[in-house]
């Protein structure tokens, strides 16, 4: 027996340890990545999460309705080859049905309901609805992409090569920054609708959508991508004083390698964050285009140009404005919202 | 002012001369790409007569000597050409027609949404996590998210169809009461956005030393608010002031179009759908330097306002 306070070393802590000492030294949780740990904090945000599911379902929707549905965008339910024009199918009410539709159902046979009924040329309005909706967020979608590529490509040489090139292209960037985007846009649109020989996008996307689309995406590729790149610059400005690129460039790393391996990883939140920002604004500017007359194509719908041909029967079928005024709010609210959220869970710098 | 504040300055006033040179040469350019005579319409016209027209107005030149001729017009005679559709008039005149409209329209709507904006977000921020901030945010956060149109629309079927108090129609004839709904239409997106704004700067202020220390020194409390917290939380809305009335002013193109006023954004979308290429051109330069003073005031009186701004 060993007494307490007796000063003879105790050998039996200087015994090698046995393999359960070392399993518990051993740190089993897997590593968590950064990426990860933002998803956590992003999915433990309430208000995110809805609307994260929120655009998740309306993607989702606007992607597979159409398979099945027995409608299509362009159909005049009416208008059958051969015969008279059946007035009836035109500005049906949301359920009801037109004449040789009713006489079916009095036969007892199965009729597809007119969820939202039809609008004035007796085209199903629901499916435009999604059709519209299914525009709106891809040209969102790609705009932003766009905007992306172009804002971190010019963004990171700035902002790592310093010096003259930095001055001459933030000069470039100050120019196009106060150049009135919006009436660019629309310029740019008529002139382009104008301009364009009617053939040149035959065989493209942009067959159905339009020219008016194509010149939103020049336009946003030509101006948008400047506080994109603004941001990016400022950020790679402050990250290239780091410690760890100077090791880098110590250990004989390119330049390219440094933007690509260091710097533009250290600055992904950022550009998360703006990019789901910047989708939003894609969509106003497309909706507001179509608005004006300047958007996609007839037939072919959007949420911007449903709202504006509903303007024409609003005193009788108002529920036509607020279908696509409720569909586009609720996109542009869910992804400012998941904006905030992002920023929250992926710039824990900024909450301090 | 120092001297560096004075060199910022003219470099800002150098940009935006440079801005609406480029605003004014891609017009010009981008509008001659159009093929085609503005001349040739519905009627057929003779060959000859299309050439007397061009030559008349100047078509039948070179585009470079063209392009330096318009210039010249613009700057020495205010002149734009004359409208190709709205028969004898000139552009110039249209626009200034337009524009009295459309100022008052616009200037209404921008000082309700700073006196609102501004109101509510220091409410929400001496409020803060209560109940009428969540309110306020709530509803804020509703309107930042629609399009100015879909607003103007909106607000159309509630009070002229359903409740119809109020004319659809903003033209002269309905009188101020016309003016309601574009106003409000114009007001809420900037009115919620400073709201915002204000909430969040005021916040930040509200937390600084020089607060507490104003408190601590025995300050009442209102003073506090308005002569340290307000004050000071109001900077980030003037750097706002110039984004704002060039929203105010693309949003007013679907505004008017949408209640029938007949100011500049209406004639702008009639001259789009109508090709009036001279009309569009003035249009658009005529904006563009608008807003590109617009936001060169407020962002020489940014930098004049706060004196801790450092200056490049």
């Amino acid at each position: 027996m060993k007494k307490p306070f007796s000063l003879h070393v105790d050998v039996d802590a200087f015994l090698p340890a046995s393999e359960e000492d070392k399993a518990y030294m051993v740190q089993m949780r897997p590593s968590s990545t950064f990426f990860k740990d933002g998803v956590k904090r992003l999915l433990k945000n309430k208000v995110a999460t809805v609307s994260l599911m929120a655009i998740i379902l309306i993607t989702l929707a606007s992607i597979i309705l159409p398979f099945f549905w027995p409608y299509s965008y362009e159909q005049q339910l009416g208008v059958v080859p051969g015969k008279r024009v059946d007035a009836s199918y035109n500005n049906l009410a949301p359920f009801a049905y037109g004449t040789t539709e009713q006489a079916m159902i009095d036969a007892g046979e199965k009729v597809f309901p007119h969820v939202f009924g039809t609008d004035a040329a007796g085209r199903d309005y629901f499916i435009r609805v999604v059709y519209g909706t299914r525009i709106s967020l891809s040209v969102g979608f790609f705009a932003s992409i766009i905007v992306l590529v172009i804002g971190i490509l010019v963004g990171s040489v700035a902002g790592y090569c310093g010096g003259k090139v930095d001055l001459v292209i933030m000069r470039i960037v100050d120019m196009i920054y106060s150049l009135p985007d919006m009436l660019m846009v629309i310029l740019l649109a008529t002139v382009l609708k104008a301009a364009l020989p009617d053939d040149i996008l035959v065989g493209t996307v942009f067959e159905k959508i339009g020219t008016n689309i194509l010149s939103l995406f020049i336009v946003f590729a030509l101006l948008y991508w400047v506080s994109m790149s603004r941001l990016i610059r400022g950020q790679i400005l402050s990250l290239r004083e780091q410690e760890y690129v100077l090791a880098a460039q110590a250990a004989g790393a390119k330049g390219s390698w440094i933007i690509s391996k260091h710097l533009i990883p250290n600055c992904i939140s950022v550009v998360i964050i703006s990019t789901a920002l910047q989708i939003p604004s894609a969509i106003f500017t497309e909706s507001y285009l179509s608005f004006l007359g300047l958007g996609v194509n007839a037939p072919m719908p959007s949420l911007g140009s449903l709202a504006s041909d509903a303007l024409n029967g609003i005193t009788s079928y108002s529920y036509r404005l607020v279908i696509p005024a409720i569909v586009i709010s609720l996109i542009v609210l869910s992804l400012n919202l998941l904006g905030d959220g992002l920023r929250d869970a992926f710039d824990p710098k900024l909450n301090a | 002012m120092n001297t560096k504040t004075l060199a910022y300055i003219l470099k800002r006033i150098g940009l935006a001369i440079l801005t609406v040179w480029v605003v004014v040469t891609v017009t010009f350019f981008v509008c001659q790409a159009v093929p085609g005579s503005p001349f040739v319409g519905e009627k057929a016209t003779s060959p000859a007569v299309t050439a007397a027209l061009e030559a008349k107005y100047g078509m039948d030149k070179p585009v470079l000597e063209q392009y330096i001729t318009y210039l010249g017009d613009i700057i020495l005679r205010h002149d734009f050409g004359p409208s190709i559709k709205l028969r004898g008039r000139t552009v110039a005149s249209v626009i200034v027609e337009g524009m009295k409209t459309s100022v008052k329209l616009g200037l209404i709507a921008a000082g309700i949404a700073l006196v609102t904006g501004v109101v509510l977000g220091a409410v929400a921020a001496l409020r803060r996590n209560k109940i009428i901030d969540r309110v306020i945010m709530v509803i804020t956060t509703a309107f930042v998210s629609m399009p100015s149109f879909i607003m103007g629309s909106l607000l159309m079927v509630v009070f002229v169809v359903k409740l119809s108090l109020l004319p659809a129609n903003g033209s002269a004839q309905s009188g101020p009461a016309g003016l309601v709904l574009p106003v409000i239409t114009l007001a809420l997106y900037p009115a919620a956005y400073i709201t915002r704004l204000t909430r969040s700067s005021m916040l930040d202020v509200l937390g600084q030393d020089y607060i507490r220390t104003a408190r601590a020194k025995g300050v009442s409390g209102w003073r506090v608010i308005f002569g340290h917290a307000l004050k000071n939380s109001l900077i980030p809305v003037i750097t706002y002031v110039g984004p704002m009335l060039a929203y105010i002013v693309t949003g007013s193109l679907v505004v008017e179009q949408i209640f029938a006023v007949p100011g500049i954004g209406r004639y702008f979308v009639s001259s789009i759908t109508g090709r009036d290429y001279p009309l569009i051109m003035g249009t658009t330069i005529v904006l563009a330097v608008l807003i590109v003073v617009m936001n060169l005031v407020s962002d020489i009186l940014y930098k004049v306002v706060d004196p801790r701004i450092t200056l490049e």
